[in-house]
């Protein structure tokens, strides 16, 4: 493994390798302090996305490596018409890894196949995010000590929504997963992926339009914004917004145990009230991103074994 | 009935369906070729009803990818000495270069007019075929 562009690319041996050292560095932090020194991350973002852009700069710093890089578009030579991979060739130059977010589909991949370094799709488009993913696993893993016999509740926007579909194809790989789809229909996961996911591997799923008749059965409820930019229509944005709102209300009916996700921002589909609840593991999985970008930086930059 | 002269050194592509003989004549890029090639259309087939044929009166370099692409039942023979000396077999071809383009608006190949256009087959039974870049189906 060189590069990281699908999540999918990492084989379930791979993701455990990734979340066992992720697991490592939170217990043993002070180990880890100088493992990246002297090596160099470049973020190279062509459209703005601050909270993966800082998580990944975070991560190099606390291994002891350093960033550089750019933060939009208008900031990079893709303003003067460079291709992407032209700019890969020249930051390989100056950096041992590379994050890229780009708005469009494949740009990381174009990247990969032209770098000698390695590559980290940081968001392509509605395409693919798989530290996202990465970070999800490990929250996971962390809130319930396993990735397997989960009754899993994905909430809000599961149509648009890339990080539900990569979580959903990264859990379908495990045994015992049960996905209940917790959307409005115009929001529903596509036919695609009921397709090639839940009726190809035989995995039991349902598709209601409210939470409280399922909140008793779930261990996972992962919440999701509804994105205006995903929307043709401004007014079908309105309409749909609120339509998913966890308050302290609903969250009665929930076992005691389970583990509320999103991949963040929020805006109102999480009350502020729930912040404060044990069950909360929102804030948690932000964390969970930097390490498990500590993590997976270390094996692609193959240092993982120095540790 | 209309007749065109066998060849003695070339590509005889045999059991066209009927009516595509100009869209492959245009996909294998034959426009530019040197060589005298005949397009046949309409011929009767007893396997088919009505096919096309291409006659290639030399044996240049085809994409036997794009033909599989287009349709695996197409005979491919290679003419030596005014005769069949071969018949290439066709299959789906797993990979496609620059054959087909990515629709898709959201894809790097839309911005970016240099990269190759690749679609990897994913589902033979059905003949799907997916840009590698940002896996819209094709």
């Amino acid at each position: 493994m060189k590069h990281l562009i699908d999540p999918m690319d990492l084989s379930v041996e791979e993701i455990d390798h990734i979340l066992n050292l992720a697991d490592d560095i939170i217990a043993n932090r002070p180990k880890y302090a100088e493992v990246c020194k002297g090596k160099k991350l470049a973020t190279l973002f062509f459209e703005p996305s601050t909270r993966t852009r800082l998580s990944f700069e975070a991560a190099m710093l606390e291994l002891g490596g350093s960033v550089i890089g750019f933060s939009s578009a208008n900031s990079s030579s893709a303003a003067k018409g460079e291709s992407v991979a032209d700019t890969i060739r020249t930051i390989e130059c100056y950096a041992d890894i590379a994050a890229m977010r780009h708005p469009k589909e494949g740009a990381p991949l174009v990247a990969s196949l032209n770098a000698r370094i390695p590559v980290i799709n940081a968001g392509d488009g509605g395409h693919n995010h798989p530290t996202q993913t990465l970070t999800d696993l490990l929250t996971i893993r962390r809130a319930k000590g396993r990735l397997n016999n989960l009754t899993i509740g994905l909430c809000g926007d599961l149509k648009f929504g890339r990080t539900v579909h990569s979580l959903i194809k990264a859990m379908s790989r495990y045994e015992g997963i049960n996905f209940i789809l917790i959307a409005p229909t115009e929001l529903q996961v596509p036919d695609y992926i009921k397709e090639d996911v839940f009726k190809k591997k035989n995995i039991p799923y349902r598709e209601v339009e409210t939470m409280e008749e399922v909140m008793p059965e779930l261990d996972i409820l992962y919440m999701t914004r509804v994105q205006r930019e995903r929307f043709f229509n401004e007014a079908d944005y309105i309409r749909l917004k609120d339509s998913f709102i966890l308050d302290p209300e609903k969250l009665k009916a929930a076992k005691e145990d389970m583990a509320i996700l999103h991949p963040l921002p929020r805006v109102n589909e999480i009350s502020v009230k729930v912040d404060s609840d044990p069950r909360a593991w929102y804030f948690r999985q932000v964390e969970n991103g930097k390490f498990v970008r500590m993590a997976l930086m270390m094996v692609l930059l193959g240092l993982d074994q120095k540790a | 009935m209309l007749n065109v002269d066998s060849i003695e050194r070339g590509i005889v592509l045999d059991h066209i369906k009927a009516g595509k003989a100009m869209v492959i004549y245009k996909y294998l890029d034959l426009e530019n070729a040197d060589c005298c090639v005949a397009i046949i259309k309409n011929v009767k087939s007893k396997k088919s009803g009505r096919k096309d044929i291409i006659k290639i009166d030399d044996r240049i370099d085809i994409n036997l990818d794009v033909l599989g692409y287009i349709d695996p039942n197409i005979t491919v023979n290679i003419i030596e000495g005014g005769k069949i000396v071969e018949k290439r077999p066709l299959e789906l071809p797993k990979q496609l270069v620059n054959v087909i383009h990515c629709k898709n608006p959201r894809c790097i190949t839309s911005v970016e007019q240099e990269l190759d256009h690749v679609f990897r087959l994913v589902e033979p039974e059905t003949r799907t075929y997916r840009c590698i870049y940002c896996e819209h189906e094709k």
